[in-house]
């Protein structure tokens, strides 16, 4: 239950993060919250020979707003500061409904949302929203830097498209388009547990409240965070009655696969699932008549 | 391999140290073992329990989630800093004392440290709030309600401007 021993860097530059990584590669890890990573250290499931600590490159944590079609979250930005920003919470529903379910307050004051992205664990609740809000994702290496979408990001259990050399420095997502509500939904076994499922949808409706587009995301049921907007494709062009929504409910329940867990048999996941889907449609949909 | 060390310096408690530690030494068994400030309790090492929390810049951090050589150059509280003498009870401390709020202890000083930060920044919380904000402290032994009801009374007693 102790860490093994590693080399400890802390950096005063990107460009010295950088350097390191490149240098040590796979050898070496990006130590930001480390709420994720020293946990799996103290288990000796992971045993990084470098921690390359990123806790001082100030210039990664913080929102951008500069841009008006884009939020651009900054990779070491605390859980703790997007809680009490209540202009991102209006501006991001998604992140005001999920973030009292990221584990608990302590862990909140340390993680961060570059951290919760790069870890990939397909439990969680921010890859998910990144792939509803179709978000992009900025990466660093010293070869240069690219952006990928986030449904190109995750791409297995706690695997992403980084390669050895490269960081995640910021996320991008995209402004909400006019006539349009969202909610994200978990059920875990207490509070501040891995989901057993979780829904994030984004509603958007035509000038004759008819759904035009509905992003639908899904966490814990699979093993990467799920895009599930083809299976609510029913819904394009129609009103968004009880009856049309339960048709996208029943869809997704027969598109996900969960393998079920020590705490939900996968009957059960993917009746949660199914359940969720029906009331976070139903409530992104009440928020856009309520916000007109 | 050579153990990897850093000098580091904190303010715990409001006094500066100075020490030299590995690397891989979790904040935890720094408080515990290189400060002898044993009032931090370990539990399950991964986060989950909340028996560990202190104050990291005010903020209640899992100290079990952090290498000590992070703390390099922060301020931390532990629950040796919250009353202003041994024989003393802070307000939090009183009130768990009157609530029957404890049983073993194990938890307490974890309990401790998440109240003093969530009761600085909600000072009049409702049962909700407050239960909300102990998710992440696990107690085996007193079933959570007396701890709810002392710290319904630590928020009235700093409200009425108890030190």
């Amino acid at each position: 239950m102790k860490p093994a021993p590693f080399k400890y860097i802390a950096v005063s530059s990107l460009d010295q993060a950088l350097a390191l990584k490149a240098q040590y590669g796979d050898e070496a890890r990006f130590l930001a919250g480390g709420q994720s990573l020293i946990p799996a250290m103290n288990f000796r499931l992971a045993r990084p020979a470098v921690l390359i600590d990123i806790n001082g490159l100030t210039q990664l944590a913080g929102l951008d707003r500069s841009d008006a079609q884009h939020l651009r979250v900054g990779a070491l930005t605390r859980y703790r500061a997007m809680e009490r920003d209540g202009e991102f919470l209006h501006d991001c529903p998604l992140f005001a409904d999920a973030l009292p379910h990221i584990a608990h307050p302590q862990i909140r004051s340390r993680g961060t949302i570059g951290g919760n992205l790069a870890h990939a664990d397909p439990a969680s609740e921010l890859p998910a929203i990144a792939l509803a809000m179709q978000a992009r994702m900025g990466i660093r290496s010293i070869r240069g830097e690219r952006e990928i979408a986030a449904c190109d990001f995750f791409v297995g259990p706690l695997t992403t498209d980084l390669k050895p050399d490269e960081m995640l420095v910021g996320t991008a997502f995209p402004a909400a388009r006019p006539r349009s509500g969202a909610s994200f939904m978990e059920v875990a076994r207490r509070r501040g547990d891995f989901a057993l499922a979780g829904v994030a949808a984004v509603v958007s409706l035509d000038d004759e409240d008819r759904c035009s587009q509905i992003r639908l995301a899904l966490c814990g049921v699979g093993d990467t965070p799920l895009d599930a907007s083809h299976a609510a494709s029913s819904l394009i062009g129609q009103r968004c009655t009880d009856k049309a929504i339960e048709t996208v409910a029943g869809n997704v329940r027969g598109t996900i696969a969960p393998s079920g867990n020590i705490h939900a048999s996968a009957d059960y996941q993917r009746h949660v699932a199914g359940v969720l889907v029906r009331r976070a449609i139903a409530m992104a949909h009440k928020r856009i008549a309520h916000a007109a | 391999m050579q153990p990897d060390r850093h000098d580091i310096e904190l303010f715990v408690n409001g006094k500066s140290c100075r020490h030299a530690v590995e690397s891989r030494m979790l904040l935890t068994d720094f408080l515990r073992h290189e400060l002898m400030l044993a009032g931090t309790h370990v539990g399950c090492e991964h986060g989950v329990c909340g028996a560990c929390t202190i104050l990291l810049d005010g903020a209640p951090v899992r100290s079990c989630l952090m290498f000590a050589v992070q703390a390099n150059g922060h301020e931390l509280f532990t629950v040796e800093g919250l009353a202003s003498a041994a024989a003393e009870l802070n307000p939090l401390q009183q009130a768990m004392h009157e609530h029957h709020g404890l049983q073993c202890g194990y938890c307490t000083p974890g309990i401790l440290m998440t109240m003093t930060a969530f009761l600085r920044e909600n000072p009049e919380p409702s049962e909700t709030e407050l239960r909300e904000a102990l998710s992440g402290n696990l107690c085996r032994c007193t079933g959570y309600q007396n701890i709810i009801d002392a710290m319904l009374k630590a928020a009235h007693l700093l409200r009425a401007g108890a030190p």
